[in-house]
């Protein structure tokens, strides 16, 4: 416990950084060109784009989901692009993930969904025996309270609706006591009202655990509305970074392309 | 009015096809029929025969079964179906963890994992029994041995290919998670296998009860050693018994498998 928890110590260190990121899944033809750019405090970052080009792969990188070709990512003062094997599977603990299709472990419960984001801090013998520290025990119940669903804490994963399962993920996410949280697609399998209240939520997690949070956005009024700044991606470069209000038509035109659908 | 169109199945060609391979299949069978030298003398005695074995078989002698420790004998049928299911289980999980290409990341791995699952399936039952006889004598032991070795090949395969299909997406968010490997097997993949864990474990013991019956024959224990003395002293009378008794246990247990996995899953 004590190591991990002395790391969390300095708040000033809880930025997210990157240098010249650059990723090639075949050699000569680059999905990101040398990205570049630095997320701190409790912002909430909206990254839109047009399909494919690279918004997924930018956030997988962070985590070394996706093994980045070139450049650095400094999470929280440390070097994630030099880490291997252990030191990997430690840095990750500090950067949370919430993804478009949830990706809960269907037939556990709420709460011990929500313990998984615990995993990376827990012993695996206790793991097995499902005997976690009793601290984590209590954050998970106040968490599963913070999202909203206190009454379902133990319902298995897959009796809840798809609103519902994106608030165990954002749960799990936070019960890492991440650095940062990214978010990839978060809204797009919700309706329109389901994905304001994640929106919110998201929001809320940003400033409650004073952490930035990046979120992969189709919707760019959601983005607008509810991001503090916005990062336009085009063909695997930055083409805007910004405050949501100088987002003009002509940036997303330069964006996504075309004018029609604008109007 | 419409004009007359001509619409055929097959082409000339595949008709052609299709009569080469009937034609083929037909002269298969009297090939094959011929190679087996039936006795037409034997052939036309059998229902004779059949008959006659009724009869020495009737009636059944029921009083055997606890005066030739049938039931004893039974009960360790059942004994070394279960014992050999357990092992073969616990076996089976290094072997498809080894063979399922998603978790072990090495071709060579991967292939010697399958090595095993095949020998272990292609080496009959009866044959891993006269081993394991040689090994350690006859009795119950070298049965559940047999029985373990024989399913090591069934659970690993269907394992392992439960394996294979799990949902990637959870086991993605525990690795993000920074989870442990073996953390993330425990809660990632296991909670996604388990119904097919005890499916498959459920039919394997189904199987194994009516293979360990036979094995007895080569002296592996169990019922089959008590229906070998029975046809060497031919004793038909017993012999009625027994069958009968390898009948009911084998449908008792495939009732009971069929109800609970209708539960558990």
């Amino acid at each position: 416990m004590s190591v991990e928890n002395t790391f969390k110590g300095n708040g000033e260190t809880r930025s997210l950084l990157i240098e010249n990121l650059e990723k090639e899944y075949v050699k000569g033809k680059p999905v990101l060109k040398g990205l570049s750019f630095e997320v701190s405090g409790e912002e909430t970052v909206g990254i839109i784009g047009p399909s494919g080009t690279g918004k997924s792969t930018l956030l997988r990188c962070i985590n070394r989901l996706i093994e980045p070709s070139k450049g650095s990512i400094t999470v929280a003062g440390q070097e994630i692009t030099s880490c291997s094997g252990k030191d990997l599977r430690l840095a990750r603990r500090r950067i949370g993930m919430v993804f478009q299709e949830y990706n809960l472990v269907e037939r556990l419960t709420v709460i011990e969904n929500v313990l998984c984001g615990r995993l990376g801090y827990t012993p695996v013998w206790r793991a097995w025996l499902r005997k976690f520290d009793q601290a984590d025990i209590n954050r998970a119940f106040k968490l599963i309270d913070h999202v909203g669903l206190g009454e379902f804490a133990t319902q298995r994963a897959d009796s809840l609706s798809g609103g519902q399962r994106q608030r165990v993920g954002i749960a799990r996410a936070m019960m890492q006591s991440p650095d940062v949280i990214m978010a990839d697609e978060p809204t797009s399998s919700l309706d329109p009202k389901t994905s304001v209240e994640i929106m919110e939520l998201l929001k809320k997690v940003s400033s409650t655990e004073h952490i930035p949070v990046l979120i992969n956005i189709h919707d760019v009024n959601l983005a607008k509305r509810f991001c503090d700044r916005i990062i336009g991606m085009s063909k695997g470069k930055i083409i805007f970074d910004g405050n949501p209000s100088d987002l003009k038509d002509s940036h997303l035109s330069e964006i996504y392309g075309g004018e029609d659908w604008l109007s | 009015m419409t004009n007359t169109m001509t619409w055929e199945r097959f082409t000339p060609g595949q008709r052609l096809a299709r009569f080469a391979v009937y034609l083929g299949a037909v002269s298969l069978f009297v090939f094959s029929l011929s190679t087996v030298e039936i006795i037409p003398e034997f052939l036309y005695d059998a229902p004779y025969q059949l008959q006659d074995l009724f009869t020495r078989m009737w009636p059944i002698d029921f009083a055997s079964y606890t005066q030739e420790n049938i039931h004893e004998a039974l009960i360790e049928t059942l004994n070394i179906a279960s014992l050999g299911t357990i092992l073969a289980l616990f076996l089976a999980v290094p072997v498809a963890l080894l063979s399922a290409n998603n978790i072990t990341r090495s071709p060579i791995l991967n292939w010697f994992g399958k090595f095993i699952l095949v020998s272990s399936r292609t080496v009959n039952s009866l044959v891993w029994a006269i081993l394991f006889v040689a090994i350690f004598g006859p009795g119950a032991l070298a049965g559940t041995f047999a029985i373990g070795f024989r399913s090591i090949g069934f659970c690993g395969k269907l394992l392992a290919e439960a394996l294979e299909e799990v949902d990637h997406g959870p086991i993605e968010a525990l690795r993000a998670a920074g989870a442990p490997t073996v953390s993330i097997l425990l809660k990632g993949y296991w909670p996604q296998v388990a119904p097919a864990f005890w499916g498959l474990a459920l039919f394997r013991w189904d199987i194994n009860v009516r293979e360990s019956s036979v094995i007895g024959l080569v002296g592996a224990g169990g019922i089959g050693v008590a229906l070998d003395t029975a046809l060497n002293l031919f004793r038909w009378q017993q012999v009625a018994l027994i069958l009968l008794c390898i009948f009911t246990i084998v449908i008792i247990a495939e009732v009971a498998v069929t109800k609970i996995r209708q539960n558990i899953i």
